[in-house]
């Protein structure tokens, strides 16, 4: 009994470690070390910063196609104070394209154009975080380079040869000129990470929300379950014997 | 209940409910010296329930053709009010049946439950087996990820290897040159509809089975042989309430399990909803490290260890029909671990760690060194059972007893 | 055995107990499976309020456009229809749309913000079907005083879609909520003024 026990203890154990040890790969070229991006889905401040820059800089060739701009408003607090979304902020400062808040976040380039002007199209983005990571993406809007030999006469360290043009250079050059600029930068980057990441899971808060619940309630169920299990048992390996 | 019976009298008329009810519950003497390894035939009952009950939900929303496929999951996960929970239910459903179904095969193992008179429950066993595999599999393309569609491209060419056929079998089953809208079509038939009924109805002759010649347990004895003067089994207790309740509390304990993945990991870091299948599928494009589900990688290791396309497929067949045959490799004259030598033990051990290495190995990129190991690893797979005539029949065993531990 | 008979009381509390708690729990896990039934983010964007230029709808025209996927008619009545309803009102079931669906400020003689302008749910109340358009004088039948007249079952509806008696149909057609945005557009759906949300 003992011996079949440890068992079990054992092979879980050896599960539990090949889990923990296995590095399931994202969905990326490369090996390579990534920083860390430390989001906080809860900061909405920080989402929505990270909308504004990201309909400044990348809506422009990149869509969230399966996401609203009325979900994503409500979601990440561009609200009043009874919780209905402030359409008209939206449409001024988030919506360049489209006309109803209740559409998708579609960019206005084409396919056809992505492909003439890039050679590739620009991928919708509304799974990167989930596709390739959230470290990933923060460490690979921060690891561009200059490199003339390419078309937008950069590259990037962990996605080699890609076709997208550094976006945020401008904006990164003019943030380096002041004091604590790096730090600025990688705060704009952080923000925009925790944007794509709440976009490629938006149900993520409730749902473990939600879970806490349902952890306590099976918790309690179990103790009841137990209980009335024990006291089925009581009798029984010496009930049958007295016969 | 007084009020009920002219009811239930009116209904025993004409179908034998309260018999039904006695003969598999209420009047079902199973062994008492049930251990934790018993939950998990009644939990597999549960999680079947659960993929076939969230899978009528979710194919209310899914449109199974190639242009709408990965869209409408997404929809799902987004838009259908509560329908990331009927999803994530689903997915983690289906990685937690293969655990609770390996969990289950390894307890019939541990105590020779597939042994004289059981071998009929152990053959249908392993068909809901085949049957699991294959609805994980069809099931697996209908996201129309990548790696759902590379899986199931790699996965229709292992019929490639057919000689003179292979080719032409291949497009039959895709029902095109490639993997392509067509094929999820009928993948999506074959998985809500055609393999679920199968599936049903062995689970049905499985416990039919099980019923007739009465459960195994942990001492391998048959406590049909021991029965007082009403016929009962000394060491039998009804099923009806001791192990309705005592299988309610490990439901408690599996669902806190089960829930705390759904609600806190659904994706298990990549186990279970793998990374690359968050775009959609590019018959272009395989994602830079392709591997099947964890379930199946033991098997896959085996096919990948041997260097030539015919000889892996066939590796890779046997390693699952291998287990048809375990009711007759297994010559030992006692069931159960508890009495059996220091060889069967042994060998168990070894087979173990073989399994779970493949299976590491199967999720792995592959190397020079880790293809040795695979091949020692498939080695020691087969020899468990190919050399299960003979250790069994060398192996020392110790004396049975007649009546269950703890009584 | 007598150690049973004495917890035979705990036995039955933790029962009940156990199965209280159990159907809760199965209660609450048959929610979400009935509310995913509900409209979806998708089915209610698209539903949402339509905006309709009026300016071209002629005289005695009337246009059909969709709103969640229901017709809405938009009917520019002449002002001889208009005198018409006073003319069947005897005929009708629910002359004074005591009883039918209607915003507070179609509830009037006209069942409309604007006499001339009508909007209406093109959908028969008895069983679903898209009314016909009928306004010409005795199409339908002699003394026909123009409306709708619905093709499955033949119910009958004036001027305004206040119901006819003795046919199938129970109510008056619905008036959806509707607003004047500005002179020639009208928002259906939605009768908040903007800027009130």
């Amino acid at each position: 009994m003992k011996k079949e026990k440890g068992m079990l203890v054992w092979i879980c154990a050896c599960f539990v470690l090949m889990v923990c040890d296995f590095p399931f790969a994202y969905a990326n070229e490369e090996e390579v070390s990534l920083d860390k991006a430390n989001i906080d889905l809860t900061d909405k401040a920080s989402l929505q910063r990270g909308a504004r820059l990201f309909m400044d800089v990348c809506s422009g060739c990149h869509s969230l196609k399966y996401i609203r701009y009325s979900t994503m408003a409500k979601d990440i607090g561009i609200t009043n104070a009874k919780g209905g979304v402030l359409d008209e902020v939206v449409k001024a400062d988030l919506m360049f394209v489209g006309d109803k808040i209740t559409d998708p976040i579609i960019s206005a380039m084409t396919k056809e154009e992505g492909v003439a002007w890039f050679g590739t199209a620009p991928p919708d983005l509304s799974l990167e975080a989930r596709l390739r990571g959230t470290d990933w993406i923060y460490t690979y809007l921060r690891s561009f380079y200059l490199d003339p030999k390419k078309q937008w006469g950069v590259n990037n360290t962990i996605f080699p040869d890609v076709a997208m043009p550094d976006v945020l250079y401008n904006m990164q050059q003019q943030l380096l000129k002041e004091p604590g600029g790096q730090a600025k930068f990688d705060n704009a980057i952080r923000d925009l990470t925790n944007f794509l990441t709440y976009v490629a899971e938006p149900i993520k808060l409730v749902r473990e929300h939600i879970g806490i619940w349902v952890m306590l309630f099976l918790g309690i169920f179990f103790i009841f379950a137990w209980l009335l299990k024990r006291e089925y048992w009581k009798g029984v390996h010496s009930a049958r014997e007295d016969e | 209940m007084q009020i009920l019976n002219p009811l239930l009298n009116w209904i025993d008329a004409r179908f034998p409910l309260t018999t039904l009810w006695n003969e598999h519950l209420a009047k079902y003497y199973a062994p008492k010296n049930f251990n934790f390894w018993y939950y998990f035939g009644s939990l597999a009952l549960f999680v079947l329930a659960n993929q076939i009950i969230t899978g009528i939900w979710l194919t209310m929303s899914y449109t199974p053709n190639a242009e709408g496929a990965f869209d409408s999951i997404e929809y799902i996960m987004r838009e259908v009010p509560w329908g990331w929970l009927l999803r994530y239910l689903h997915s983690t459903g289906a990685s937690f049946f293969f655990i609770v179904i390996y969990l289950h095969m390894f307890r019939g193992v541990l105590y020779g439950s597939y042994k004289k008179p059981r071998e009929l429950i152990w053959l249908v066993g392993m068909l809901i087996f085949l049957c699991l595999m294959a609805e994980a599999f069809f099931g697996y393309l209908l996201p129309w990820g990548n790696m759902s569609f590379w899986g199931a491209q790699v996965i229709t060419s292992l019929f490639g290897a057919i000689p003179f056929v292979g080719d032409a079998l291949v497009e039959w089953i895709r029902g095109d040159y490639n993997v392509t809208g067509i094929t999820l079509n009928r993948f999506f038939a074959l998985h809500v509809i055609a393999v679920p009924l199968i599936f049903v109805g062995l689970v049905i002759a499985h416990i039919m089975a099980l019923h007739e010649v009465g459960s195994n347990n942990p001492d391998g004895i048959e406590i049909k042989a021991m029965k007082d003067e009403q016929g009962i089994p000394l060491d039998g207790i009804p099923f009806h309430p001791y192990y309705t309740v005592k299988d309610l509390m490990g439901l408690a304990a599996f669902l806190i399990l089960f829930c705390a993945v759904i609600f806190f990991i659904p994706d298990m870091g990549g186990l279970f909803l793998e990374h690359p299948n968050f775009s959609p599928a590019d018959p272009l494009k395989t994602p830079p490290h392709i591997a099947p589900a964890w379930y199946m990688t033991p098997y896959y290791a085996i096919l990948r260890a041997i260097p030539n396309k015919l000889a892996g497929v066939l590796a890779l067949a046997l390693s699952i029909a291998v287990w048809f045959f375990l009711p007759w490799l297994d010559r030992s004259p006692v069931k159960s671990i508890r009495y059996r030598g220091w060889l069967y033990k042994t060998a168990l051990f070894v087979f173990v760690i073989s399994f779970l290495l493949l299976g590491y190995l199967g999720l792995s990129p592959t190397s020079p060194a880790l293809v040795l190991i695979t091949r020692i690893a498939a080695t020691l797979y087969f020899l468990f059972f190919l050399l299960m005539p003979i250790y069994t029949t060398l192996d020392k065993v110790k004396p049975v007893p007649t009546r269950v531990s703890g009584s | 055995m007598s150690a049973d008979e004495m917890d035979i009381g705990r036995r039955r509390f933790l029962t009940a107990t156990t199965a209280v708690i159990g159907g809760i729990g199965a209660a609450c896990a048959a929610f979400p499976f009935l509310a995913s039934w509900a409209p979806s983010v998708k089915a209610r964007a698209l539903g949402a309020p339509v905006d309709v230029d009026i300016s071209k709808i002629e005289l005695g025209q009337k246009i059909t456009v969709a709103w969640r996927g229901q017709p809405i008619f938009i009917v520019h009545r002449t002002p001889q229809e208009l005198d018409s309803l006073a003319l069947v009102t005897n005929e009708l079931r629910d002359p004074l749309s005591k009883e039918s669906v209607q915003p507070k400020y179609a509830d009037n003689v006209y069942r409309s913000i604007k006499p001339d302008l009508l909007v209406l749910i093109g959908i028969c109340t008895h069983l679903g079907c898209v009314p016909l358009y009928k306004p010409e004088v005795g199409s339908v039948q002699p003394g026909w005083e123009g409306g709708f007249f619905c093709p499955c079952h033949g119910s009958k509806y004036d001027m305004a879609g206040r119901v006819y008696k003795d046919v199938p149909a129970p109510l008056n057609l619905v008036v959806p909520p509707y607003q004047y945005l500005n002179e020639t557009v009208l928002r259906i759906g939605d009768d908040t003024p903007p800027g009130a949300a």
